[in-house]
């Protein structure tokens, strides 16, 4: 039995796979532009790469961990990028140490991402599989649209909300209009770089995968794979759903804060927060492997720069997402087409020519 | 009051467009139990054929709409059967749903290589005019009489088929058991390709009267009004033909007296809401049943 | 005194009474069979026992204890555990983590201290693994730790589930046709393992089962249900023997 309890660091090398390959990529990436050989194009493209990376790690939680499908997952990421900057905007003249200011930011977005998650996911977790994609897909739209349509001002008094316009926040003369509806925010602090990408990026690492091997873990894959057997076993399903979902939510929100801060200003469109980007993501988890976190970050990172860097083939990027998509689902779940690979898979072949001789 | 009642016709309009596409996915959740994602995506095909055909190629009206309905049969059934069925007895829905979302964005995207992202503005089919009512003080459009007339006889030829004739018996048994419906004699593949089929051919209907009486078309035009249709499918009850009339037309006109009294952007929020709402009070809708897991 | 007492226990589906004023009592150790023609309710009965199903009417006591409109979780908490007919194991799961789900409620860390590897963490979760593997060695599981639950062989498969359910420490024990599917020789090998865990668990265990063999061998008393209805309770030969319960399992 000892020797049996020393094969246990198996996920453990695993893991380390994962954290090595960002890390190298880091070090090769930081390499390559001291010495001046990534183009500026690229170098624009490193932290939406964080962001993605982030994004599709955390979703993965709720796809392949949980095995429950959302599509509102971009909607979580907006609440992040909003609650981020707002942060960051009001607290610009208070709290000057840029790192403090920006590791709050990021705390407040995902905090703020992490309760709407609970929130919305306390009434709509009941659903399962196609109902509870059209309700996250659902929420998604509400959140993009409500934010898209809010007014936030700030003056002597305090807060003031609107869902119409800036004149009827009724703020005072020394007040300041914060969010401005369809503009959003404007002026947010530019903190993001590559650096503060990873590691992110190896905090969501982090928290996923000790999360996935430990007994939370274990609770919410056994609610993946067997439901009703799960609570037969004394697993308190609506907490272990409710908690994967939460955390995907915060995890998004990082994402979110990451990107909102990238940028000047950050408003809610159809294109960066809408049920679209949700799919994206979804595209990169699904292409990735369901379940399997290294390989929705190589997804992440292979299908965002292959495209920029063939630009050529940019008008059919998303054109051959979708067939790939399309393929995969057919090669990995068609039960035909697993029964042909499982007659006509290598390692048998192998083996049964190794026997022949 | 004249205008509550111009809103309320409009919303009838727009909701029976709502009938139509919800059908499609209705009959296709009751037999194939699956949420057809890609269902909205046909009803732009639908539009850009006929916009294809009248604006680039000066055909005939009558001939582009039955072209669209043509094609747009046959891009149902294609689907069904090159990504669809291949999964049919797959472990996970999961797996046929991202399939299908997979199938939307091929289409979304293959229309936006052909014709571009840019909006495109829509002939209207419809050429006879308004009616005005009460002096004028009430305009009816010729696009929501056709509209609303449309939808009514699609509803009764629709139901007349699936009580009267053989094949939409078939569609009865094999929604309600397909193992039991095979061994009866039932030719299950061929009966849910013919659901696709019609489905399908309703979509075509369905983009073109949108595309009527909201004219304008993108490559996106039909994915807000396919996710619509669906809520109103779940809304009526999923699997129901008439709770499809029902949840479409309810849906519709709360969209449009959203639009008119609270605004355009908070219309869409509500529709959501209601969805969610739906969905947590009464799960199976308005006219739905229950399933239930065995154990 | 009985650990599992149950009375009047009711249950319609559109009308149609699948079970029936159902009533037993199982005393503390007792290997009990429930036993009847297909579709008499006996899953119906374990679906009420454990909370799958809401009954119409009746009332379950375990050790005194009204565990009657509890949720499934809780009743597992308060002791009963089941297998089922059509096994449900965790199956992307490995053959080890789907007995340490079930020592889930045994063991107690919190996300934090699972996230951030604390020492409670790397001890709680070192006393899941010996217990696990304890578990595993008496279904002769061990060897086949790391393996992917569904990769196991069927009989295999059952005998983890059975692991799986004793790993959260019931007092009574459902098990669903553990010898569905299975060979004499397995079937033989099963019989002595459930006497095995009924005597070093101290286990009291209700079974499901159609192999006669396997019954008249291992269990004590048996409860006969047909159309939802009991039709005899007793000592095992006594109630094999019985004419009706023949009537029942051959037709007229």
């Amino acid at each position: 039995m000892k020797d049996k309890l020393k094969k246990m660091p198996k996920t453990w090398l695993d893991n380390l796979i994962t954290y090595g390959m960002v890390i190298i990529v880091f070090l090769l990436v930081q390499m390559f532009i001291s010495r001046g050989l990534v183009s500026n194009l690229l170098q624009g493209l490193l932290v939406p790469l964080c962001v993605y990376v982030i994004l599709a790690i955390s979703l993965n939680l709720t796809v392949g961990i949980l095995g429950e499908l959302s599509l509102g997952h971009a909607g979580f990421m907006c609440i992040g990028a909003f609650s981020g900057a707002f942060f960051s905007k009001v607290m610009a003249d208070i709290i000057t140490v840029t790192a403090v200011r920006f590791t709050l930011a990021i705390l407040v977005g995902a905090l703020f991402a992490g309760v709407f998650g609970f929130l919305i996911g306390m009434p709509v977790l009941r659903f399962r599989g196609d109902y509870l994609a059209i309700v996250t897909l659902a929420f998604g739209e509400i959140i993009k649209n409500v934010v898209n349509a809010l007014f936030v001002g700030v003056d002597s008094r305090g807060f003031h909300f609107s869902l119409k316009d800036s004149m009827s926040l009724g703020l005072e003369a020394d007040g300041d209009v914060i969010i401005k509806g369809a503009l959003g925010i404007i002026g947010t602090p530019r903190n993001s770089n590559f650096t503060v990408g990873i590691v992110l990026v190896l905090i969501t690492l982090f928290i996923v995968l000790n999360l996935i091997n430990s007994r939370d873990g274990r609770a919410i894959m056994s609610i993946r794979d067997n439901l009703i057997a799960s609570e037969s076993i004394g697993i308190n399903v609506t907490k272990y759903k409710l908690m994967a979902f939460s955390i995907s939510a915060a995890l998004a929100g990082v994402a979110g804060v990451l990107y909102s801060h990238n940028l000047n200003s950050v408003a809610a469109t159809p294109k960066n927060f809408g049920y679209n980007m949700s799919i994206m993501i979804l595209v990169f988890v699904v292409l990735g492997g369901i379940g399997n976190i290294r390989g929705s970050i190589i997804a992440a990172v292979v299908l965002t720069l292959l495209p920029e860097m063939l630009r050529g083939l940019n008008n059919y990027r998303m054109l051959i997402y979708a067939v790939v998509l399309i393929a995969m689902m057919l090669f990995n779940w068609s039960p035909q087409i697993l029964a042909w690979r499982e007659q006509h898979s290598i390692k048998d072949f192998l083996r049964k020519r190794r026997k022949v001789q | 009051m004249i205008s509550l009642i111009t809103y309320l016709i409009n919303g009838i309009s727009l909701g029976s467009v709502y009938a139509i596409i919800a059908l499609g996915y209705t009959m296709v959740y009751g037999i194939a139990k699956m949420l057809n994602f890609a269902h909205g995506d046909v009803i732009m095909v639908g539009s850009f054929t006929v916009f294809w055909g009248i604006s680039m190629q000066g055909f005939n009206p009558v001939l582009s709409v039955l072209l669209s309905i043509a094609l747009c049969i046959t891009l149902g059934i294609t689907i069904e059967f090159i990504a669809y069925r291949p999964l049919r007895g797959a472990a996970s829905s999961l797996v046929v749903l991202i399939t299908a979302i997979g199938v939307s964005y091929f289409l979304q995207n293959i229309a936006l290589l052909i014709f571009g992202a840019n909006t495109k503005s829509f002939t209207s089919l419809i050429n006879f005019g308004p009616v005005r009512l009460f002096e004028g003080q009430i305009i009816i459009s010729g696009e929501t009489i056709a509209t609303i007339i449309t939808c009514l006889i699609i509803m009764v030829c629709l139901t007349l088929f699936i009580k009267k004739t053989k094949p939409g018996q078939a569609m009865l048994a094999v929604s309600e058991d397909k193992g039991a419906a095979q061994l009866m004699g039932i030719n299950v593949n061929g009966t849910i390709t013919l659901t696709f089929a019609i489905g399908s051919g309703l979509a075509a209907i369905a983009g073109i009267l949108l595309c009527s009486a909201y004219p304008s078309l993108s490559p996106y035009t039909g994915s807000m009004p396919g996710i619509k249709a669906f809520i109103a499918a779940v809304f009526g009850g999923i699997g129901s033909i008439p709770g499809a009339l029902i949840g479409g037309i309810l849906l519709g006109v709360i969209e449009i007296l959203g639009r008119a009294y609270i605004s355009s952007q908070m219309a869409d929020v509500i529709v959501f809401m209601v969805l969610i709402i739906v969905l947590l009070v009464k799960p199976t809708g308005i006219l739905g049943r229950k399933l239930q897991e065995k154990v | 005194m009985a650990l599992l007492s149950v009375n009047n226990l009711s249950i319609s589906f559109g009308g149609l009474r699948a079970v029936d004023d159902f009533n037993i009592q199982i005393k503390k150790g007792q290997l009990y069979g429930l036993i009847g023609p297909n579709g008499a309710g006996k899953t119906t009965v374990f679906n009420l026992l454990t909370g799958v199903y809401r009954p119409d009417e009746g009332i379950v006591l375990l050790d005194d204890k009204n565990i009657t409109n509890l949720k499934t979780m809780d009743i597992n908490k308060c002791g009963v555990g089941r297998t089922f007919q059509n096994i449900r194991l965790f199956k992307k799961l490995s053959v080890l983590d789907n007995v340490k789900v079930g020592l889930h409620n045994r063991f107690h860390y919190n996300t934090f201290e699972g996230i951030l590897r604390l020492p409670k963490y790397r001890r709680l979760e070192k006393m899941m693994n010996e217990e696990a593997y304890r578990l595993l060695e008496v279904f002769d599981l061990d060897g086949e730790a790391k393996l992917s639950a569904g990769n196991l062989p069927y009989g295999k498969q059952r005998k983890l589930e059975i692991a799986r359910t004793l790993a959260t420490n019931p007092k009574l024990l459902l098990l669903d046709e553990p010898a569905a599917g299975m060979n004499p020789n397995e079937t033989k090998e099963l019989m002595e393992t459930i006497r095995f865990v009924r005597d070093n668990f101290a286990m009291t265990i209700l079974l499901i089962e159609h192999d006669m063999k396997l019954v008249s061998g291992i269990c004590e008393e048996l409860t006969v249900l047909n159309f939802g209805k009991i039709l005899i309770s007793g000592e095992t030969n006594a109630v094999l023997n019985d004419s009706r319960v023949i009537t029942a399992y051959l037709g007229e």
